[in-house]
């Protein structure tokens, strides 16, 4: 059972996929039922297997390697690790809550939406599955098409444009990845005389410098456009506005996490040289995000391109704490990537619930909204408290231990990232003041409900999560730190006495004293064991 | 008790909880919980404190380690010395008295056990903030105090101003607080550890290069630059005061304000290491000071002149901070701690007391403006009476609590003539600018006769606190008189005990000081016989500068606020016309090549394929002469290319060439002419039958 576990999780949303086709059409609510149910189950089954987990062990768990197209080493391999496992459950989370915040708004072509939102699902948890290339490149591609359809059928009026937009950004990336894949088998077959797509054995490969240099950039540029790092990041303001809620929720909750987990998971490992020497540039270019997501955020008129814009600002964050190579940056990173799916896809949530009744989300419109929805307005209160990285909120504590990396990595970097930090508290401030204090001036405004069970269900398992990694982070770092260890350790880039729990600066991945022998590279820039 | 002190910052915290999620709706039951947690906190506080003294000062560290963060470790825990033990009851003490208060005061507010929630959570912000034994908690806390704060100056969040002002408020803060934040990245990169013992130690043992722990201490004290309101972010406490003015007293007078005081005197033991960092700290307090006194030397709204007072009173307490550690670190005794945190404590009863007595005085004449009041003596007597034993205490006069701090500050300025100077200059013009407030607003003839009839005293809920709190503005300063044997001075302290001699000379000037403040504001307000609206005219100039605040809003907006939102919005352009304008633009060129492709495709490549088509048509057409079925014609047809044999024949004899050109033309030319013929009568016919059918 326990190596299967992965296929199940990955594969059971296909059960609903298939009764919603057998579903009539004039039957929409059974189809919803049917959804969420499915949707619900695997969330639990994504919860068994967290609690399976084993947080000591080193390594992939659940692994399960079945060869499939064995003549050139395709093999249908999964495993997961701390990084992979919470964001399973993080996606499993997600889709629950889209598809309850999907159940008034859609009303034309229901079958057709769930299905691509219980496929969109299958695309996203195979990804973190994925162990071998060929599946990875797969499931990555299965995510994009009904991404497309949701934003293209289901979205506001620019919706085609935006869809094509989102798709011809993601394909431009995703075609130099295939490239780069085939090098990458190909090169393996000149060294160890054999095809494989394994990422693991992929990793235990030399590449000579040169090549690493374009490979890495090849991969680079598709998780680039994915997170999206400046100045890839313009196809993601139009696709969250023209999006539908849930749309929004899941782009920004899972989707951009693709981006840091393919660095994560396939450019560190495999070109650790390349990653040394892209470092100062990747790490100015998510600085840039920063600050200047920020900037551009401040002065949106629509709230959902204003968070929008907050999304490449906090990217930028995880990018920077995952190339300050460093145990604090790196498991900070991983931990904001969970922090942002949480508090990004409760603010696109809320935002959708001012949407449903207002249709309209452009800040001048609202004002005073505390007066007619008190509870929303409190909802949306903590959710920006989080965003903005407020003590006993989870962003601070993701933002803390990102800080402190890049802070010991350099310190440049982290004075600047730092003052991002205010940036933040002003547009979040700015608009919250803007939509929901002062006096009703809208008459419209005056008219609008509060939350009902349902809206209020979708933000408190959310809420919950905020003040849990706030206060109680331990159980998600506990799982994440085997995995960034043994990723830095792999990579020969930490040279950290593992037993010792305090700072020691002068031996772990500093980088200004990074020089090529601290990750073993001798004169041919080849990584020798 | 000193062991359960933890239980003083958890009581707030179960009234905040139990108001939130069982009492909210009865509001007499929420606001009775909040007060009776916090006045057993305050029974616990004093006890605490007793406890202190009588231990000689032990300090009671605890802590647990609560999360292994890769590098550091968080730890919950509680550090107890004499200093802690004062701000307890300080802030416990102000705490119930606003408490209780503010049953009167916020008696019809329709949110009134939210407002109870929040001062709740204030208080466990505060007391968390003041028990705290490391450099993350205190973070921790130092940012939920300034969320409260945020909560609570927006409390009326209908009004613009306090809508407006609690985004202000919580943003000048946190732009000192960036400056906290990489202070303490700075003590985790260089200590790997946050615990203030461990810290200190290091410090000390001089494992920290000097310039980082200069760095440290500058960034540690931006933190309490802005929650203190000292230069340049004081600008959002007097906006502050949008707030109910209970939250004002509470938070922008007695407590949250004074954290910043407390961080310092909390880091003193690395700043004494540090000359250049004390420096610093010394000048940004004695420039606050003069320029927030000057500036409540003008103002008209009484919460607002008490706002710049409680800027200009925070600047002498950090100056006297700053000094102890410049001196300290110069090898000299100085009594700049010890005069820092005392008047740190009496400050907050006596600015209490004036916050919850101007609220008093608002309560009766709904208006803030002290031009609209006068002649209130006689209505309100216990407002009036205690306002003015504060307004004695804050000016300096014996044997007042505020007297005792005051001198300790002005002695500690002995050795420093310009420190010295602009010392004694605020103390006169505080006590000027006091009794401005009182003579406008309690003697004189009423200005506004119809305010003046509704003009009542408060109720007794909300006069006991004032009393209680006069009685500490009067006594709780006399722990410093300098010939008791035990004093403040041998209680809190830092480094060693060090007992300042009694200065005569001193505290004769600093209250002729002081008294000719007040004397040149009786002869002013009182008598008229100097007239304030001439010397208004004289200083035009200078008078419209402090009136203004020195146009500190004016400059922020236009050299901060104005270019990062034009930068921002230039961003927005640039992002929306260059960065997504080259995407389009790349679309654009895809699409227009795609155009010129399916050109392409059309005519040349498609032409080339119906061309060969149209040719083979062509030339069956012609060819069909020659399949007619007829004799005649098919031997015309011999007979014919005989002929063209012939003709070639002889033209290739006779005029030598190798090919037939001239014959290959004509037949060509013949060709073409029928095939002519064939298409002009073909569009006869065509027209012909379009003309049928229409």
């Amino acid at each position: 059972m326990e190596s299967q576990i992965l296929t199940l999780v990955t594969f059971f949303p296909l059960v609903g996929i298939v009764l919603i086709m057998l579903a009539p059409k004039d039957r929409p609510d059974t189809v919803k039922g049917v959804a969420l149910l499915v949707s619900f189950v695997t969330m639990l089954l994504s919860f068994w297997l967290y609690s399976m987990f084993d947080k000591v062990a080193n390594g992939m768990q659940f692994e399960l390697n079945v060869p499939w197209i064995t003549s050139f080493g395709i093999n249908y391999h999964v495993g997961i690790d701390g990084i992979s496992l919470l964001m399973i459950v993080l996606t499993a989370i997600l889709t629950v809550l889209s598809i309850l915040a999907s159940w008034n708004s859609i009303t034309e072509r229901v079958k057709g939406y769930f299905i691509s939102m219980l496929l969109l699902q299958i695309g996203m948890i195979g990804v973190f599955c994925a162990l071998d290339l060929f599946m990875f490149y797969i499931f990555w591609e299965v995510m994009l098409i009904p991404m497309y359809f949701i934003i293209g059928i289901w979205g506001g009026a620019r919706r085609v444009y935006a869809a094509i937009k989102f798709v011809l950004f993601t394909m431009f990336g995703s075609l130099l990845m295939l490239v780069a894949i085939l090098y990458v088998v190909s090169a393996y077959h000149g060294f160890a005389n054999e095809y494989s797509f394994d990422i693991l054995k992929l990793a235990t490969m030399p590449i000579a410098y040169k090549p690493q240099l374009l490979l890495f950039g090849a991969f680079a540029l598709a998780f680039a456009i994915k997170v999206p790092l400046f100045p890839f990041h313009t196809w993601l303001p139009d696709a969250h506005v023209e999006a539908p809620t849930a749309g929004s929720v899941i782009l920004a909750g899972v989707l951009l996490k693709m981006g840091t987990y393919g660095f994560l998971r396939i450019c560190i490992p495999m070109f650790p040289q390349a990653t040394i020497t892209y470092l100062p540039y990747i790490c100015v270019l998510a600085l840039i995000a920063i600050i200047y997501g920020a900037l551009v955020a401040m002065v949106q008129r629509d709230v959902k391109s204003l968070v929008a814009f907050s999304s490449v600002s906090h990217m930028g964050f995880v990018m920077l704490g995952i190339f300050a190579l460093n145990l604090q940056g790196v498991e900070g990173a991983v931990l904001q990537m969970i922090n942002h799916g949480v508090s990004t896809g409760a603010l696109f949530l809320l935002v959708g619930m001012i949407y449903e009744r207002r249709h309209t989300r452009l800040i001048s419109e609202l004002g005073g909204i505390v007066k007619v929805m008190p509870v929303f307005a409190t909802l949306f209160m903590i959710v920006t408290l989080s965003s903005i990285g407020l003590p006993l909120t989870n962003g601070f504590v993701g933002e803390f231990l990102i800080l402190i990396g890049t802070f010991k990595a350099n310190m440049t970097y982290g004075v600047i990232a730092t003052s991002g930090v205010i940036l933040s508290a002003c547009y979040m401030l700015w608009m919250y003041q803007r939509v929901i204090f002062g006096k009703i001036t809208n008459p419209e405004n005056e008219k609008l409900i509060d939350l009902d069970w349902r809206e209020k269900g979708i933000l408190i398992p959310l809420v919950v999560l905020i003040f849990w990694i706030g206060i109680y982070p331990k159980p998600f770092l506990d799982r994440i730190e085997p995995a960034v260890r043994s990723l830095l350790t792999q990579t020969n880039m930490v040279r950290e006495d593992i037993g010792e729990p305090a700072f020691t600066v002068e031996t772990d991945g500093s980088l200004s004293g990074m020089t090529a022998e601290d990750v073993n590279l001798n004169s041919k820039g080849e990584v020798h064991e | 008790m000193t062991e359960h002190a933890y239980l003083i910052g958890l009581l707030p915290l179960l009234s905040f909880v139990m108001i939130v999620f069982a009492l909210r709706w009865k509001e007499k039951i929420a606001s009775g919980f909040s007060i009776a947690c916090i006045l057993t906190g305050w029974v616990m506080s004093v006890t605490v404190l007793i406890e202190q003294l009588s231990s000689h000062s032990t300090p009671y560290e605890w802590f647990y380690k609560f999360i292994n963060f890769p590098g550091f470790n968080l730890e919950i825990g509680i550090f107890i010395d004499p200093l802690t033990a004062v701000m307890l009851v300080v802030v416990t003490t102000v705490g119930s008295c606003v408490q209780i208060y503010s049953l009167g005061y916020m008696k019809d507010d329709p949110r009134f056990s939210r407002f109870y929630a929040y001062l709740s959570l204030f208080l466990f912000s505060m007391l968390g903030l003041i028990l705290a034994n490391n450099y993350f908690m205190i973070f921790i806390f130092w940012e939920l105090v300034g969320l409260t704060s945020y909560l609570l100056i927006g409390f009326w969040f209908e009004k613009r101003s306090a809508a407006l002002a609690c985004k202000k408020a919580f943003i000048t803060t946190r732009i000192g607080d960036l400056g906290f934040l990489i202070g303490l990245f700075l003590i985790g990169t260089y200590c790997h550890t946050f615990n203030y013992g461990d810290v200190f130690s290091q410090a000390a043992s001089g494992i920290i290069p000097l310039g980082v722990l200069t760095a440290i201490g500058i960034f540690i004290f931006a933190g309490a630059v802005g929650k203190s309101a000292q230069f340049p972010l004081h600008v959002w406490l007097p906006d502050a005061m949008e707030g109910p003015t209970t939250v004002s007293a509470l938070i922008h007078a007695a407590t949250m304000v004074a954290a910043g005081v407390y961080l310092v005197a909390r880091s003193m033991s690395l700043f004494v290491w540090s000359p250049e960092a004390s420096m610093v700290v010394a000048i940004i307090g004695i420039v606050t000071s003069v320029m927030a006194a000057t500036i409540a030397l003008v103002q008209i709204d009484i919460k607002r002149i008490l706002a710049y007072s409680t800027v200009s009173q925070l600047g002498y307490m950090i100056m006297a901070l700053g000094l102890y550690g410049y001196d300290t670190s110069q090898g000299h005794h100085s009594a700049g701690y010890v005069a820092g945190t005392l008047h740190l404590m009496t400050h907050a009863f006596f600015k209490g007391l004036l916050f919850l007595g101007a609220g008093s005085v608002i309560h009766g004449v709904h208006t803030n403006d002290i031009r609209d009041m006068g002649g209130l003596y006689g209505k309100m007597k216990v407002t009036a009476v205690t306002f003015m034993i504060a307004s004695l205490s804050i000016a300096g006069i014996f044997p007042l609590s505020g007297f005792w701090s005051k001198d300790e500050i002005v002695a500690t300025t002995l050795h420093h003539p310009i420190f010295l100077f602009l010392t004694l200059l605020v103390a006169f013009m505080t006590a000027f600018y006091m009794w401005r407030l009182c003579f406008m607003t309690f003697f004189g003839e009423p200005r506004d006769q119809h305010r003046y009839d509704h003009a009542h005293e408060s109720p007794k809920v909300m006069t006991y606190p004032l009393l209680f709190l006069a009685i500490l503005s009067v006594f709780a300063g006399w722990v410093a008189i300098p010939w008791l044997p035990h004093g403040f001075s041998s209680f809190v302290y830092h480094g060693e005990i060090h007992h300042a001699s009694p200065s005569w000379a001193l505290m004769i000037i600093s209250l002729t000081v002081a008294l000719s403040g007040i004397g040149l504001a009786y002869l002013m307000y009182y008598k008229k016989s100097i007239s304030y609206e001439a010397i208004g005219q004289r200083f035009r100039p200078l008078y419209n500068l402090f009136y203004n605040k020195y146009y500190f809003d004016e400059l922020y907006q236009s050299i901060l606020i104005n270019p990062i939102m034009a930068i921002a919005r230039f961003m927005w352009t640039f992002d929306a016309k260059i960065i997504d304008g080259f995407v389009n633009l790349v679309g654009w060129f895809t699409i227009v090549w795609a155009d010129i492709k399916m050109l392409f495709d059309a005519y040349i490549i498609d032409g080339a394929v119906n061309g060969a088509g149209w040719i083979v048509r062509q030339a069956g057409h012609l060819l069909r002469f020659t399949q007619s079925g007829k004799a005649q014609t098919y031997a015309l047809s011999i007979g014919a290319i005989a002929v063209l044999f012939a003709i070639s024949k002889y033209e290739i004899i006779y005029l030598t060439v190798g090919w037939p050109t001239l014959t290959a033309l004509f037949v060509t030319a013949l060709l073409l002419l029928k095939l002519a013929t064939r298409y002009f009568s073909a569009d006869k016919q065509m027209s012909g039958s379009k003309t049928q059918e229409d």
